[in-house]
Parts: C-alpha cells; sequence; structure tokens
C-alpha cells in the first residue's frame, strides 16, 4: 500500500531535486516514444541534449544560439514568476511581447534613416513602456472591476496579433517591399539594430537584460521589502493584507513588470534576431515562458537553468528533426513532456511517500 | 585565446566534413513551413521530395524539416542544415526570403532555391509556379457552375501571388457568367484547418455555392461536404478524397520535375543562380481531373481554356481590363508583363472589397 503524507512544508530536497527528476524521465518516456516510431532512442536523445553543446560539426554555431533562444525566454518568464509568486496570473504575455515590438520598431521606424546613438535606447524605452501598457489593461480591469486577470490578459494576445497583422501590412509595411507585409529590415539599419555585442557568442542587448534581470529579481525577491510582499501574498493573502500589503498595489506592480520585460523582449526580438515585424513574427515565446517560469520553480536562478535547458531542446530538437528524421511533433510532444513531468512529480516536495499500513491513531 | 583556437579547431573540423560531404552522396536540404502532412502545399513539395530520391537513389541524399515559422527560427534551420554538409537547400516559403539570403552569404559554396521570392544572390536562385494559370480555369468553372452567382474565397496573405489568383478566378468566372460576384475572407493564415473550415462555413452562409482557397488543409472540403450542394477545388494537392463532391477539380503543384534538374544541375556543377517561373505549359501547374459532377459541355469548355493558356495562346491577364478602381490596366488585346504581376497589389475591376491594408 503506498500512501501520501503531506508535508508540513515543501522538501528543500526534493524542489531541487524534481527538476532533475522530471528531465530524466522525460528522457526514458520521450526514447520509448522515439523507439516507438521507429528511431534510435539513444541517438535522438544525444543528439537533442548533447550534439547543440558538443557535436564539433554544430556547436560552434548552435552554443551561441541557446542564449540568442534563452534571452527572451529568461526575460519574459523573470516577469511572470514575480506575479506567480504573488497569485497573480498573467497568461498575456505574447500579446504584451507583441505590443512591446510594435512600440519600439514604431520608434525605431519614424526615425529612419536617420543614424543617432540615441535611436535605440528609445525603442527599448518605447519597447518596455508598449509592453506595459498593455498590461496595465487587465491591471486595471482587475484592481477596479474584479475582472479576472487570466481571461482579460489572454484574450488581449488575440487582440495584440490583429494589430501586428494590421501594422505588417499598413502602417509599418516596408515602402521598398514590392508590396509584400512586413516591415523594414531593422537589421540593416545601423541606429536601430540589435547586433552581436561580442562576434561568435550570440549575446545580444536582450541576452543581457535577461540576466540582469535575473539579478535583479534575485535581489528584490531575497533582500527587498517589497518582494518579501510578494512572497507573502502568494503563501498568505490574509496575513498579507494584516502585514499592511495593498493588494491593489501588488497587482499593478507585478503585472506592470511582467508587461515591461515582455515589450523589452519583444523589441530585443524584432529588432535583433528577427529583424522585422511580420504577421507571424510572434513564435509563442510568451507561452514558452510560463512552462520556464514553472520550470524554474520561480526562482530568479531556477529561471535562468529551465530557459536554457528549454533553449537546448528547441535547437536539440531541430537538430533530431533533420538529423533523424523525428517529426516536428514528436519534439513538441517531448517538450510537452517535461512539463507534464515536473508537475507529476512536484507531489514528491509536498507530500512524502509512505509504504505500509496506516497506522491506527 | 582559448576562444579562438577554439573557433579555429571548429572551422577545421567543419573543413574536413565539407571535404568528406563532397566527395560521396550530393545533400539535398529542404525546408518547410508546414507538417508534411498536410495534404497540400508542403505535401506537395515533399512528395518532389520523394521524386529526387527515387530518381537518384544512393547518389543523393535529402534531409528536410517541417513546420519551421518563418523569421529568426529560420535563419537557424537553415544555416544548421548548412553546416550539417547540405549541398543544395530548397526553401519553400515566401517568409524564409531574408533568412535565406542571409545564410546564403555565410555559406558561398552551398546552393540555395528559394519558393515564391524576388531575392536572389550568386547562390540563391528563385522559383515559383504560375498557379493564376491554373486559377483561371477555376475561375471559368466557378462561374459556370454557382447557381447562387457567389462564389467564396479564402485567401492567406494580402500577398501579390494571393491577390494575382483572386484576380485570375475572377475574370475568368465573369467572362464565363456576367452575374457572378466574389467574397473574399482573409485568414492569415497557409495552414489552420480550424480557421479554414470557420472562413469555408462562414462564405457558404453569405451564400456561395463555391468556395475557392488559397490555403494548404482540406478543412474547407470537408466543410462544404457537411453543408452538402456546395462545390470546391483542390489547392496546391489534387485532394481527391473529397471527389467527385465536392472537390469538382485541383490545381497541383509539380515541383518535381524542378528539383530533379536542379539537383542534377549541381551533381554536373552547372547549376546557376536564376529565376524560374513556369505554369501550365511547362507542367509546373497542373489541373487535377475535373469531376463528373461538372457538365460535359462545362469540362471541355475548361480543357479548352487550360489548352490555350498551356500553348500560350491565352494569357490569363489580357486586356481590357480596368482596375478597381476604374482606371484603365491593360488596353484591348494588351497582356500583363511579369513585372506587374509579381508585384500585383490591387483587384481588377468588379472585385468588391478592400484589399487589407
Amino acid at each position: 500500500m503506498i500512501r501520501l503524507e503531506k508535508r508540513p512544508s515543501p522538501s528543500r530536497l526534493w524542489t531541487v531535486a524534481t527538476p532533475v527528476l522530471a528531465v530524466a524521465l522525460t528522457m526514458i518516456a520521450g526514447g520509448l516514444l522515439f523507439a516507438a516510431l521507429g528511431k534510435d532512442p539513444v541517438a535522438a536523445i544525444r543528439t537533442i541534449f548533447w550534439d547543440p553543446l558538443f557535436n564539433e560539426q554544430f556547436a560552434a554555431y548552435s552554443r551561441p544560439q541557446l542564449l540568442v533562444k534563452a534571452g527572451p525566454l529568461i526575460l519574459i518568464a523573470i516577469g511572470l514568476s514575480l506575479g506567480f509568486r504573488a497569485g497573480i496570473w498573467n497568461i498575456g504575455a505574447e500579446g504584451q511581447y507583441i505590443i512591446g515590438a510594435l512600440s519600439g520598431a514604431g520608434v525605431g521606424l519614424a526615425f529612419y534613416p536617420m543614424e543617432a546613438w540615441f535611436i535605440f535606447p528609445l525603442m527599448v524605452l518605447a519597447g518596455g513602456l508598449g509592453g506595459w501598457a498593455w498590461a496595465m489593461i487587465p491591471a486595471i480591469l482587475k484592481t477596479r472591476f474584479r475582472t479576472n486577470e487570466i481571461l482579460v490578459s489572454l484574450l488581449l494576445v488575440y487582440v495584440a496579433e490583429q494589430i501586428l497583422a494590421s501594422m505588417s501590412l499598413g502602417l509599418m509595411r516596408n515602402p521598398e517591399g514590392g508590396g509584400f507585409p512586413g516591415s523594414r529590415n531593422l537589421q540593416q539599419y545601423p541606429s536601430a539594430a540589435n547586433t552581436e555585442l561580442f562576434a561568435g557568442t550570440g549575446v545580444h542587448w536582450g541576452v543581457v537584460a535577461g540576466f540582469v534581470a535575473v539579478i535583479l529579481a534575485y535581489v528584490l525577491l531575497n533582500r527587498h521589502m517589497l518582494g518579501f510582499q510578494i512572497r507573502l501574498a502568494g503563501q498568505s493573502p490574509r496575513a498579507a493584507r494584516f502585514a499592511g500589503v495593498n493588494p491593489n498595489a501588488l497587482v499593478v506592480f507585478c503585472l506592470g513588470v511582467s508587461g515591461a520585460l515582455a515589450g523589452m523582449a519583444g523589441l530585443f526580438e524584432v529588432s535583433g534576431p528577427a529583424g522585422q515585424v511580420s504577421i507571424d513574427f510572434n513564435q509563442g515565446y510568451g507561452f514558452t515562458a510560463i512552462i520556464v517560469a514553472f520550470l524554474g520553480r520561480l526562482h530568479p536562478v531556477g529561471i535562468l537553468l529551465a530557459g536554457l535547458l528549454m533553449a537546448l531542446t528547441y535547437i536539440g530538437g531541430e537538430l533530431a528533426q533533420f538529423m533523424l528524421g523525428v517529426p516536428a511533433a514528436a519534439i513538441q510532444a517531448f517538450q510537452g513532456m517535461l512539463l507534464f513531468f515536473l508537475l507529476g512529480v512536484d507531489v514528491l516536495s509536498n507530500y512524502r511517500v509512505r509504504l505500509g499500513k496506516r497506522e491506527v491513531a | 585565446m582559448k576562444l579562438n583556437a577554439l573557433l579555429a579547431g571548429a572551422a577545421l573540423a567543419l573543413g574536413l566534413a565539407g571535404a568528406a560531404a563532397a566527395q560521396d552522396k550530393t545533400k539535398v536540404g529542404f525546408v518547410f513551413v508546414g507538417p508534411i502532412g498536410d495534404g497540400g502545399w508542403t505535401y506537395e513539395h515533399n512528395q518532389a521530395r520523394l521524386a529526387v530520391e527515387e530518381k537518384f537513389g544512393d547518389a543523393v541524399e535529402t534531409v528536410y524539416q517541417e513546420s519551421v515559422p518563418e523569421g529568426a527560427d529560420a535563419e537557424r534551420v537553415l544555416t544548421q542544415m548548412a553546416l550539417s554538409g547540405a549541398d543544395l537547400i530548397f526553401t519553400t516559403s515566401f517568409g524564409y526570403m531574408d533568412p535565406t539570403i542571409n545564410v546564403a552569404q555565410k555559406f558561398p559554396d552551398v546552393k540555395f532555391e528559394h519558393a515564391t521570392g524576388y531575392k536572389r544572390a550568386d547562390n540563391v536562385g528563385t522559383y515559383s509556379a504560375r498557379f493564376y494559370e491554373g486559377r483561371a480555369v477555376q475561375g471559368h468553372i466557378a462561374g459556370r457552375m454557382t447557381k447562387s452567382n457567389v462564389v467564396g474565397y479564402i485567401a492567406s496573405f494580402p500577398i501579390p501571388e494571393v491577390i494575382r489568383g483572386i484576380n485570375s478566378a475572377y475574370i475568368h468566372a465573369k467572362a464565363a457568367n456576367p452575374d457572378v460576384q466574389f467574397k473574399v475572407i482573409w485568414a492569415y493564415t497557409w495552414f489552420d484547418p480550424a480557421k479554414e473550415a470557420d472562413a469555408a462555413t462562414a462564405l457558404i452562409q453569405q451564400g456561395a455555392d463555391v468556395i475557392l482557397q488559397h490555403t494548404d488543409s482540406t478543412a474547407p472540403q470537408a466543410a462544404a461536404e457537411k453543408a452538402g450542394g456546395i462545390i470546391t477545388f483542390g489547392q496546391a494537392s489534387d485532394m481527391a478524397e473529397y471527389a467527385p463532391m465536392p472537390r469538382v477539380s485541383s490545381i497541383i503543384d509539380n515541383w518535381a520535375p524542378y528539383y530533379i534538374n536542379r539537383v542534377q544541375a549541381v551533381m554536373d556543377g552547372t547549376w546557376e543562380s536564376d529565376d524560374t517561373w513556369d505554369g501550365i505549359g511547362a507542367g509546373m501547374v497542373k489541373i487535377g481531373e475535373i469531376s463528373n459532377a461538372v457538365p460535359e459541355d462545362v469540362k471541355a469548355e475548361a480543357l479548352a481554356l487550360k489548352e490555350a493558356i498551356a500553348s500560350g495562346a491565352h494569357h490569363p491577364f489580357t486586356g481590357p481590363l480596368n482596375k478597381q478602381d476604374g482606371s484603365v490596366w491593360l488596353a484591348e488585346g494588351e497582356v500583363a508583363d511579369d513585372g506587374t504581376l509579381a508585384g500585383m497589389n490591387f483587384y481588377v475591376e468588379g472585385l468588391t472589397g478592400d484589399i487589407p491594408q
């Protein structure tokens, strides 16, 4: 007989061990999946987790790409984790990411073709402000009218996507693009380009911002009164109120910060790796970041590692696709398993597994 | 110092790998925008990939990656493919244009073929098919078959290729039936069965009894079958599983001869960057079998039109044609030049609604 016994407080050991266990279980279940598809499971797992880092043919290129892919994920996930800790659920980072990209790119395109040092900083500012403003919609609706921020922020993603389509076809369309949708390529406009800072490393301003966000979030949560209030509000809303935490201010702060960070991530992406505003510019970073935040235990350092791991499965997954012919859907299922197992084994940090009969009280 | 040594080592390894690859098989990569099982656009490109394998056997190795988003991800996928030793890479969607050009600059020895784009380089060629020729035949059948005189059109993105298709279908539908009108829905997707089914249902509710689609899934066919009495056309692929009704014919993209030709050129060392734009005449666009749901006389007219286009006797864009605003585009007997067609961003006279801006 197996029983679960609730722990008085979550186990510290298991809190750290469960992500590792989840990755191991994902490898096993994923291996079975690949084997069922007729692929060599060991080769597939090795291609996903090993080749992007150490394969001599690819690694020099794919290692920096890890940072390019992980940068926006980490930046967004850090912002989301603050709210998630306080029980404030911003599910619409994808929309804030889009609006941030549009606001920032809009500033850059407005200055075209002028060259000046202040254009890029202004774009970053506009990107952050755009994301912040988009997140303020659910924040104000929640504090004023008690609407559910999960629904409002999520549905605003679809509104943002429509605005993105309209911008790529209209206002921001490249006048020299032969009638095709999409803006000018910001990478070819030096004052607005988010270029690689050190050649061959993949590090651009967005990656730097991601690392800075990790450090600031760590300091905020561990050394600052506001961080304490965030944690308290999540663990015990009633106690938080007695301690003088203003729940409305917390909603505005958490949604605002996560919106601003998502908006900046969008700006760094549109001016860097993506290069232009286009109809399908957004690739789901805002949603994947939710997985990253939870995979990283809502802890800044955890999120840093989780972002890199997620990026690894993306890049390794691509390699597995064309090296071994693993279907794209199998890779997505593989990534889904990761979250599934993480949530599944989470039970171990909150419960103790007991073998044997229930003792008679 | 250490980094330099590392990079030098990587470059050396790369060079060795490249040299090794050159000695044996020709490696051909394909980047697909949808899943290979989409039943439409990507399906046909993949069929052509299989045809390349069948034709050259052990002399080639093909690799592919499906469902690659257009943008930053595409650039990484292409780079990794080039690093893996590919000699020739086909990028099969418009949105891969800038990534293809960027990656091609970094790998001057790898040849690239980009579908439906307009940017070329020494090692980047472009190719596309004159789908609008097929649209003309479709438009004729649609105009003759509709009873409600309302033809629904599921458009994907407002880019020249799609607008060209709408214009060509409308011109020929109108010639066959002066009362016909078109209703266009912009789906903003190449492949999204749920959205495509919604669009088809909405058009049917607005009275359309013929549905044309420029999206790649068979969902509109299924929606039309469910509604009953509606006719549709296969897009990119034959979609014969919906024949004889609702699917009465189709436009089939036939990339195999072109792909085989280009792979052969790389093997022979004769590959050169160029711009290929072939239609029915060259066999790149095919008209799927016209089903028996279409009356014999209509079928005969459609086949005659197809022959006329194939032989060059009829150009789908022949004057007199006016633009939507009433201004003159082509005078009597004048035919459109390829430049105008390639950048087409206007409707012809008679079409209602606006192209999204």
